[in-house]
């Protein structure tokens, strides 16, 4: 179990060096002159030079990478270009406002997808399975921004049953705060849906198939057992590697979910960083974002290791 | 197409390959899927071809009827600069049907030689760029879209570059498990002991016998193309205005939904967007369905 999560614990950390990198570059190849930039054209060449030692900019880039990951590290993340307040102050309580738009998301699209995969395996070919897996490839491969409008033309034109912003008023209560989350995590939950469905229901139709599964029916283990015991519990731990594997996908998706719904989230923190051209607030949010996935992975990792009586016993995951 | 039968059929008369391909395309012909596919794709590709020039009036032609309502005289209504809706959704497809079929091809031909290298030298290599291939897999492509354009510029090219370099570790890991079941095989092993360089027996030997599963993947990306474009167009970062792209139709008038009406202005280009990505979709599947039995 320990080289396990040590294995996925290191891939982890390439991908999170491999974002800083790309967002660090990028942040490098701004256009211009980052003193002339700020101080604007009227300040003397001395004023712009005084600026730029001050950022540090004019040390080699291999040292500005390495003092941008250490003050990180220690959760300095630098000042906003734009808003000339610590981007931190900024991106927390957006990180918060995320997470909470996240969770409701997968409240929501974990159970209800397993049950969608699990009831189309039962169902193998039948009509069920078809609209099931239909439904679940056209519903992964429409962009969220497309479901979103869709939902909201229902939903909130139509039926005028739930708000179409997703920030509730100031200082509303919990239920009012997931009443305004709901669409928006609709939305997500429609994206994510297909993939954690198709999975669920291809792991159970291997356990269906599998040795174990015919041996327990042969010694005569009632229906709702085999499949409680034996199928499912085989089943979904596939499941759960691929549940971790789309937190990615989920934060991209929030940036374009959040700027729809006019949801102040780390992701429209993000969209709004790159369009003013805010490359302290972009960089660091974009590694928030690493940091994000880097913990989510290893938490399913975590689970899905306990779950898992192969990686448990000290075998190799696959 | 399996293995045995590839290489088979590579020593029989070049008569029985032409069989074996018209087979296959007897399949496909019987596949609903498929064909399904292929309508509602073709069906947008007469339109990218077509342009303004069929639509029933100019997409970017502006008039005095502005927010009309649909299934009047304007069958899909008019935006707010009283743009035709209906012909706005029918020219919209140009767009990113330009970037997206780019982006997959640019990301198809990398990640078919990092695949053919990776699988065919094993090893260090292999261990090395796997590793980094995994590790790419789970960096968010519109946050990396986003950053890069940021940085360098809107444009077709970068737009093209960056989905494209993205696909590639993606493209390559399914060509590479491809090439891992052909290379023990007696047709490779024969190529070695006829002193072939390395080169020629992965793009001449090797290649045309796992066309399949790329052309499968080659459709699968062409969807998270799409997909991709549109996300970006729809942020702003893609396919840029006046163009009546589809995404940036639903970016330009998302807005008025809040106000709880003028739907018509989003919901047929956001269908649309729908409509041509299930359609590759259906062809994927039944390209898969018949190519990989």
């Amino acid at each position: 179990m320990g080289r396990f999560l040590l294995k996925r614990f290191g891939l982890a950390l390439i991908t999170l060096f491999l974002l800083s990198v790309i967002a660090f570059s990028s942040a490098q190849l701004l256009p211009g002159n980052v003193g002339r930039n700020v101080l604007g054209g009227f300040a003397t060449p001395q004023a712009v030079a005084i600026y730029n030692r001050q950022l540090g900019l004019d040390r080699p880039v291999y040292v500005q990478y390495g003092s941008w990951i250490s003050h990180f590290a220690r959760g300095d993340l630098g000042e906003s270009l734009e808003y000339k307040v610590s981007v931190g102050s900024l991106l927390g309580p957006a990180l918060v406002n995320s997470l909470k738009l996240a969770a409701l998301a997968f409240l929501i699209c974990v159970p209800l997808s397993i049950l969608g995969g699990v009831t189309a395996a039962l169902r193998q070919n039948r009509f069920t399975d078809r609209a099931i897996t239909i439904t679940s490839l056209s519903l992964t491969s429409i962009p969220e921004f497309v479901t979103a409008i869709v939902l909201i033309v229902i939903f909130g034109v139509a039926l005028k049953w739930l708000p179409v912003t997703a920030q509730a008023p100031p200082g509303s209560g919990f239920f009012v705060q997931i009443k305004y989350l709901l669409l928006p995590a609709f939305a997500l939950t429609l994206v994510l849906f297909g993939y954690i469905a198709r999975m669920a229901r291809a792991g159970t139709i291997e356990a269906l198939d599998a040795d174990y599964t015919r041996t327990a029916y042969l010694k005569g283990v009632g229906k709702t057992t085999v499949i409680r015991k034996h199928v499912l519990r085989n089943s979904l731990l596939p499941t759960i590697a691929v549940i971790a594997t789309q937190t990615g996908y989920l934060i991209g998706g929030l940036v374009v979910i959040e700027k729809i719904f006019n949801y102040p989230g780390i992701g429209q923190r993000i969209y709004i960083a790159a369009q003013n051209k805010d490359f302290t607030m972009l960089e660091s949010g974009v590694l928030v974002i690493g940091v994000v996935y880097l913990v989510a992975t290893l938490i399913a990792d975590i689970l899905y290791s306990v779950l898992n009586p192969r990686v448990r016993l000290g075998g190799e995951a696959e | 197409m399996n293995a045995a039968a590839a290489a088979e059929s590579s020593l029989q008369p070049p008569s029985e390959a032409s069989v074996a391909r018209h087979e296959t395309l007897l399949a496909l012909a019987r596949s609903k899927t498929f064909v399904v596919g292929i309508l509602i794709v073709g069906f947008w590709i007469f339109w990218v071809i077509a342009g303004s020039s069929l639509t029933p009036h100019d997409p970017l032609a502006q008039s005095p009827s502005v927010l009309a309502r649909p299934f009047g005289h304007y069958w899909f209504g008019t935006d707010t600069l009283g743009r035709d809706v209906f012909s706005r959704v029918l020219a919209g497809a140009r767009g990113v049907m330009t970037v997206a079929p780019l982006a997959m091809l640019l990301g198809v031909t990398g990640g078919t030689v990092l695949g053919l290298i990776t699988g065919y030298y094993r090893g260090v290599v292999d261990e090395g760029i796997s590793r980094v291939i995994d590790a790419f897999l789970a960096l968010p492509l519109i946050v990396i879209a986003v950053t890069v354009i940021t940085a360098v510029g809107q444009s077709t090219v970068t737009l093209v570059i960056v989905i494209g370099v993205v696909f590639m570790p993606l493209v390559a890991r399914t060509v590479r498990a491809a090439v891992l079941a052909e290379r023990d095989l007696d047709y490779v092993q024969a190529a070695k002991l006829r002193g072939e360089h390395a080169p020629y027996i992965m793009f001449v030997e090797i290649l045309p016998n796992i066309m399949g599963p790329i052309i499968v993947e080659a459709t699968v990306r062409l969807g998270y193309a799409i997909f991709a474009v549109a996300g970006l167009t729809f942020l702003g970062f893609g396919v840029q205005p006046p163009s009546p792209d589809w995404a940036l139709q639903i970016s330009e008038n998302y807005s008025l939904l809040a106000g709880g009406s003028y739907w018509w202005t989003v919901l047929f280009p956001a269908l649309a967007v729908a409509s041509l990505i299930v359609g590759v979709n259906l062809i994927a599947d039944g390209l898969r369905q018949v190519l990989d039995t």
